[in-house]
């Protein structure tokens, strides 16, 4: 995925302090959620509120993705009565939805987390199975508290 | 066989060690290196891809050309010999339909055995290694001799326990209803099983196009037997029944081979249409059938937490869902700073995370002979699981008779669905326990249950075992995209260098 220049800039001053990996949350079945928990190792840099936030606005997103109803319903029977063609026009809902989320994950960067030190990667790239988060050491460039 | 415009290039790209006089190969690796390379060339799973990683087959795709032949063949032959007598004495609508229909079969045919099947893509290093730093903390220390239990987490799910167990192929957590293929060597979601037929796994992405085909070549058989039928009769009614099949050899000389290949299909694959619609309504896949999870033999208050709890909200749900986008990005260039994904690797880094040089070139009598020994190995700290499901399956297109095609998919599970009364190839899925039947790739046990960290040093043991023959850069050298084969490979070479 592409990555802003403040991003780039963090990869190359700062070096990869660790990662941390937040898992899907199963209990609402395969649909696609992250655990909310907060983990550990990013207590001392980021607020656990605006995290939580973050991660729920997330399943927020990929909740209306996977949403099955009349929406979802009319694109299927229009695309099986078209055998499928109708997809070499248009996107599927999830797809423009996967681009909602991108769009989100780089601006949750760009205003909050770039500036702490942390990297999220859209989970999409990973699966997506987990959000991978990236904490870059806190060095003398005045990233972290 | 294949269609091969684009087959994946095997190159030797480790050149220091690979002692193999492969000039070809070199000079072609020397081509690649300059062009930007996708995705697809280093996928660690074991498929084909075909037209620069637009579409995505299993590796054994011989009988999808079967399938393929068998209903063009009929096709044509109704369409060649029956049509023209039926447009003109009954009407011209039954060619224009049976067209339409044909036309779908072979749309969704194509779409089923083209698509990704909602393949899973590998654990990076780094996650790799998360998991086992948490795994390892959870199971605290172990003393000698102790067998660390089987990796698998608990969840709960609308109520019902459901327990996701630990690939050690793809180095993840396996998501609810997702199972590895051992065919093309993958983690499928929402798993329903490996149709040689169609050429490939079926799974989320692509459960309604194999849906659709086997209802809508149920529709065609049905359509083409009794047009065949009628037209036998108009005949007779002419000029007498024996005078019809007189006629028939020497003018229409296929069309008793018709009746008879149609004859079979229908029942096959009604059935077989019939058992998925079942499956369907109670959103259920056949691996889970098969095994009978949700039933309530198992445990009294056993029931099915992904179903919707009514029919039609189920079979919505399945056919006219969300589309999920592949999550494999098979047609993307690979990005040098980016981490790749393992193969089987011991996931403590032993190699730079590039991981794109794993492609090697191909030898399949050194493979196997690894692949055996390393098993052989490993054999007393596997459990039994019955993991070979995945590849098991009814077939969906029974064109010919049902003993040979069947012998090639071998449950493991002596138990049969509960639920398949009327399948003709139920049958013979009860005679075959012989998981080795089915093709090379099968020994006794799935690649995916050799625990992963089997560390460098208990690989050392088998290749001494086996008479020190197979040197290391012989091993190295002819990896392909086994994965198994690359995890001893890369440990040989780990010592080798040390």
């Amino acid at each position: 995925m592409a990555e802003t220049h403040i991003l780039q800039d963090l990869q190359h001053q700062a070096a990869i302090a660790s990662k941390v990996y937040v898992q899907r949350d199963y209990n609402s079945g395969t649909i696609c959620k992250f655990q909310t928990k907060f983990p550990s190792e990013l207590e001392s840099r980021v607020d656990k509120q605006q995290f939580e936030e973050t991660m729920q606005t997330l399943n927020n997103l990929y909740a209306e993705a996977e949403k099955i109803g009349g929406k979802s319903y009319l694109e299927g029977c229009l695309a099986c009565m078209t055998a499928y063609t109708i997809f070499l026009c248009m996107e599927t809902h999830y797809e423009k939805v996967l681009k909602k989320i991108a769009r989100f994950i780089k601006e949750q960067n760009e205003k909050i987390y770039a500036p702490l030190g942390l990297l999220l990667t859209d989970p999409i790239e990973r699966g997506p199975r987990v959000v991978e988060i990236t904490i870059f050491e806190d060095r003398s460039i005045g990233f972290g508290r | 066989m294949h269609l091969g415009l684009d087959e994946p290039v095997r190159e030797c790209q480790y050149n220091q060690i690979c002692t193999r006089n492969s000039s070809p190969m070199e000079t072609l690796s020397h081509k690649k290196k300059r062009t930007p390379r996708r995705k697809w060339q280093i996928f660690p799973g074991r498929n084909r891809f075909y037209c620069n990683g637009r579409v995505m087959m299993a590796r054994q795709t011989g009988v999808f050309y079967l399938t393929l032949v068998l209903i063009m063949v009929t096709s044509g032959l109704f369409f060649a010999f029956d049509c023209p007598f039926l447009a003109s004495n009954l009407t011209p609508a039954i060619p224009v339909i049976g067209g339409v229909l044909f036309l779908f079969v072979l749309g969704m045919l194509l779409r089923a055995s083209f698509s990704d099947p909602g393949v899973l893509p590998r654990a990076t290093p780094d996650e790799a290694a998360d998991l086992e730093r948490q795994m390892d903390a959870a199971n605290g220390s172990s003393g000698p001799g102790y067998r660390p239990p089987p990796r698998i987490r608990e969840v709960v799910i609308n109520g019902q326990t459901v327990k996701l167990k630990y690939c050690f192929t793809c180095k993840i957590f396996r998501p609810p209803r997702a199972s590895h293929c051992s065919l093309c060597d993958n983690c499928v979601e929402r798993f329903d099983h490996h149709c040689p037929w169609v050429g490939n796994c079926v799974g989320k992405r692509n459960y309604r196009f194999f849906y659709l085909f086997i209802l809508s070549l149920s529709f065609l058989t049905i359509f083409i037997f009794a047009f065949v039928i009628t037209h036998v009769i108009l005949r007779s009614n002419r000029s007498g029944f024996l005078n019809a099949l007189k006629d028939s050899p020497a003018r229409y000389p296929l069309t008793g081979r018709e009746v008879v290949v149609c004859f079979f299909s229908v029942w096959s694959i009604v059935g077989l249409s019939g058992f998925h619609t079942y499956l369907i309504s109670s959103n259920q896949t056949t691996n889970e059938d098969i095994k009978g999870s949700w039933s309530t033999k198992r445990a009294k208050n056993n029931y099915n937490p992904y179903s919707y709890g009514n029919v039609l909200t189920n079979c919505c749900a399945a056919l006219c869902g969300p589309l999920h986008p592949s999550l494999i990005d098979r047609r993307g260039f690979i990005q040098p700073d980016t981490p790749q994904p393992l193969s089987h690797s011991n996931g403590s880094g032993l190699y730079p995370s590039t991981q794109n040089h794993t492609h090697m070139c191909d030898q399949e009598h050194c493979i196997q002979s690894t692949k055996f020994v390393l098993q052989a190995a490993a054999t007393p700290l596997l459990h039994s699981d019955p993991v070979m499901m995945g590849r098991a399956g009814p077939p969906p297109s029974g064109k010919t008779s049902l003993g040979g095609p069947c012998s090639s998919l071998a449950p493991s599970q002596p138990s049969l669905p509960s639920s398949m009364p009327g399948l003709g190839c139920a049958g013979d899925m009860l005679t075959l326990r012989d998981p080795d039947a089915h093709c090379h790739h099968h020994h006794f046990v799935s690649p995916e249950e050799m625990p992963s960290p089997l560390g460098p040093s208990s690989l050392v043991l088998p290749f001494a075992a086996h008479g020190g023959h197979l040197n290391p850069a012989q091993l190295y050298d002819p990896a392909s995209q086994d994965s198994l084969h690359e995890d001893s490979v890369r440990g040989l070479v780990k010592l080798s260098s040390v």
